[in-house]
């Protein structure tokens, strides 16, 4: 790493160095609202609880929300009127997104950015900043070293910040970065306090459950096997318990489905996308009354293979970056982990 | 930054009852805008998103041919909220396209080729665009020998029967119609569309088979095309799964590491035998 892509923020310094970005963007931070801590729009740098640990919601929330208005219409007798809104003005700082959330936004990137764009996710991010806080004491349930992140990574920040005590090492992670780091909140890097870095990061990984970590990694080659376990009555036993209450989508830094509709009033209406979930058993029924999948069986397993096997068969990231929110809200421990550990020991048949 | 989602507006020019029992229905829209209708160039195979403004939008195949640029024709069977709203709609309603979508039928490969469309039931639409475009007459003499093979239960449910009628008067194709059952003053086949194209097929060789109907019928053609000495490369099926963005954002229509709207909806046996599970018949 050149010495220009890494500085020193005093934490006296934070709180400025956020106000000053308050003046013109909007900016989502983690922010205590009753029992939960949420990725949600602050007003001022006091909403902001940095906690350990993640938020409930990821940042794909931000900007890709559960519900989105695509445009509004004037429906007349024999007249339409067609209102498609104009992107926002001000860009967006995500601050305090954890590497793995992080992560998850370069996979959406993937998807919603391509040769097709969708204006509405691809408008926004373009003005986004995203200014990750890397996570120096891993939460237990974490276990994204396994697919491929880190505690520490920069990855998909453009800005990440390390907790080195009165001070954090600020690395940038993209070139939109590097010029946010000519600010003047930032000071020059010393030896002292890169070495201290290391030895955080380090001790990040260490700290990680080990046996989390064994019990998840992604062998070599996992989306050749599963292709081979479509057919496996695996997939049975996996998915006895699951309810297809969908909440592992919903709280999913990458899950991106979802469906378009209308609402509407007597002459006026609108188009919206909500967010779906292929939990759900209308997701692909078909109007003709066929389902190609019928059960939570073929549901499950769709989940699984999209995010382990298809994606990355497409040249995207794993559709999985460890941030463990599935796994602890699942009402029935339905745990993406020992799916992985049951599939990468299930010999093909 | 070009907003794929927002439709342009088309309006109703005729509504055509296509069959007996009254659930499929062919509209006839024109553009709006002559903008729209030059930007709209598309090949038979593709489909688009119709809107009914405050129901919704659904995925339909194009039953015209771009070789009849003012218009586009949707056949429509009234099944769910959108089609059943549809159904309601009558000339100089507006409605809302969005499209084309989809990859369509490999109209460059087919040229010099012959070609097996097999059909049934409603799934018939996007053959009727392709039969179209081949018979037009600035085209008819790129490709070789056509044999249309189309199915359904009965005589009253075969859609485009002015065309049908048209197409049975030409000598440069050969056209086999069948119904499930015997019926009165039927004069065609009788028998499923499997059963018939093993008796009418011509050689494979040099011919492509392009089929596109109810699930259950493309299951039981692959065998017969395959036993016919078909190659993979040479079968194409048009698939369906349920869409909405059209675009290969909102995942539904993912069939292993493809998407049906955005890769598909036509795709050949081989590139389907390569895909996980779900794509199999």
């Amino acid at each position: 790493m050149s010495k220009g892509d890494t500085k020193l923020l005093k934490k006296e310094r934070l709180e400025g160095f956020i106000e000053s970005l308050l003046n013109d963007h909007v900016v989502f931070g983690p922010v205590k609202k009753n029992d939960l801590r949420l990725l949600d729009r602050i007003e001022s740098v006091n909403d902001i609880s940095l906690d350990r640990g993640n938020t409930m919601n990821s940042a794909k929330n931000a900007l890709f929300p559960q519900t989105e208005r695509l445009f509004a219409y004037c429906h007349g007798e024999k007249v339409v009127e067609i209102d498609a809104p104009s992107a926002e003005g001000r860009g967006l700082v995500l601050f305090g997104v954890r590497p793995c959330d992080a992560r998850g936004l370069l996979l959406l990137d993937k998807v919603f950015g391509g040769s097709l764009k969708d204006p509405y996710y691809c408008d926004k991010r373009e003005k986004t900043v995203v200014i990750g806080v890397a996570c120096d004491k891993p939460d237990p349930k974490c276990f994204c070293l396994a697919m491929g992140g880190g505690p520490c990574s920069a990855e998909g920040s453009d800005l990440l910040l390390l907790d080195l005590g009165d001070q954090y090492l600020v690395k940038a992670g993209s070139p939109k970065g590097k010029t946010l780091l000519k600010n003047k909140a930032f000071q020059k890097i010393d030896k002292e306090a890169l070495a201290r870095a290391d030895l955080v990061e380090k001790e990040a990984e260490k700290s990680m459950n080990q046996a989390v970590l064994a019990q998840a990694a992604i062998g070599e080659g996992l989306e050749k096997h599963l292709e081979t376990l479509f057919d496996d009555p695996i997939w049975d036993d996996i998915t006895e318990s699951c309810l297809g209450c969908g909440i592992c989508t919903y709280l999913c830094p990458t899950c991106h489905c979802f469906d378009i509709l209308d609402e509407t009033g007597q002459s006026t209406g609108e188009r919206i996308r909500i967010w779906d979930s292929c939990q759900f058993p209308l997701f692909t029924h078909q109007a003709s009354g066929v389902n190609p999948r019928p059960s939570s069986k073929e549901r499950f397993r769709q989940r699984i293979m999209h995010k382990l096997c298809y994606l990355p068969q497409n040249g995207n990231l794993s559709g999985c970056v460890g941030c463990g929110r599935c796994v602890t809200e699942c009402p029935v421990n339905l745990d993406i982990r020992e799916v992985i550990q049951k599939i990468s020991a299930r010999e093909a048949k | 930054m070009e907003n794929p989602y927002v439709p342009f507006l088309m309006r109703i020019e005729n509504v055509i009852l296509e069959t007996e029992d009254r659930k499929i229905k062919t509209f006839v829209l024109a553009f709006v805008s002559e903008e729209d209708r030059k930007r709209f160039a598309y090949v038979p195979g593709q489909f688009a998103e119709v809107s009914v403004f405050g129901k919704g939008e659904a995925p339909f195949g194009m039953a015209s041919t771009p070789t009849i640029p003012d218009h586009l024709e949707f056949s429509v069977s009234t099944i769910g909220v959108v089609t059943g709203a549809l159904h309601n709609l009558k000339k100089g309603d507006i409605v809302g396209v969005r499209g084309p979508l989809g990859n369509g039928y490999p109209l460059d490969a087919f040229k010099e080729k012959n070609l097996l469309l097999i059909g049934g039931g409603f799934g018939f639409s996007t053959l009727r665009s392709l039969t179209n475009y081949i018979l037009h007459d600035q085209n008819r003499q790129a490709f070789k020998n056509l044999t249309i093979i189309y199915g359904a239960r009965k005589p009253g449910l075969l859609l485009y029967k002015a065309d049908l009628a048209a197409w049975g008067k030409r000598h440069d194709l050969n056209l086999h119609l069948t119904v499930d059952q015997e019926a009165d003053g039927w004069k065609g086949h009788v028998g499923l569309v499997p059963n018939i194209t093993r008796a009418v097929a011509p050689s494979p060789k040099n011919t492509f088979a392009v089929v596109c109907g109810p699930p259950v019928m493309m299951k039981f053609t692959l065998p017969v095309l395959k036993d016919l000495g078909f190659n993979d490369e040479d079968i194409l099926f048009s698939l369906e799964m349920r869409m909405k963005c059209g675009i290969g954002k909102c995942g539904r229509c993912n069939v292993g590491s493809k998407y049906v709207c955005s890769d598909g909806p036509v795709f050949s046996q081989s590139e389907l035998s390569k895909l996980t599970g779900e794509a199999h018949f």
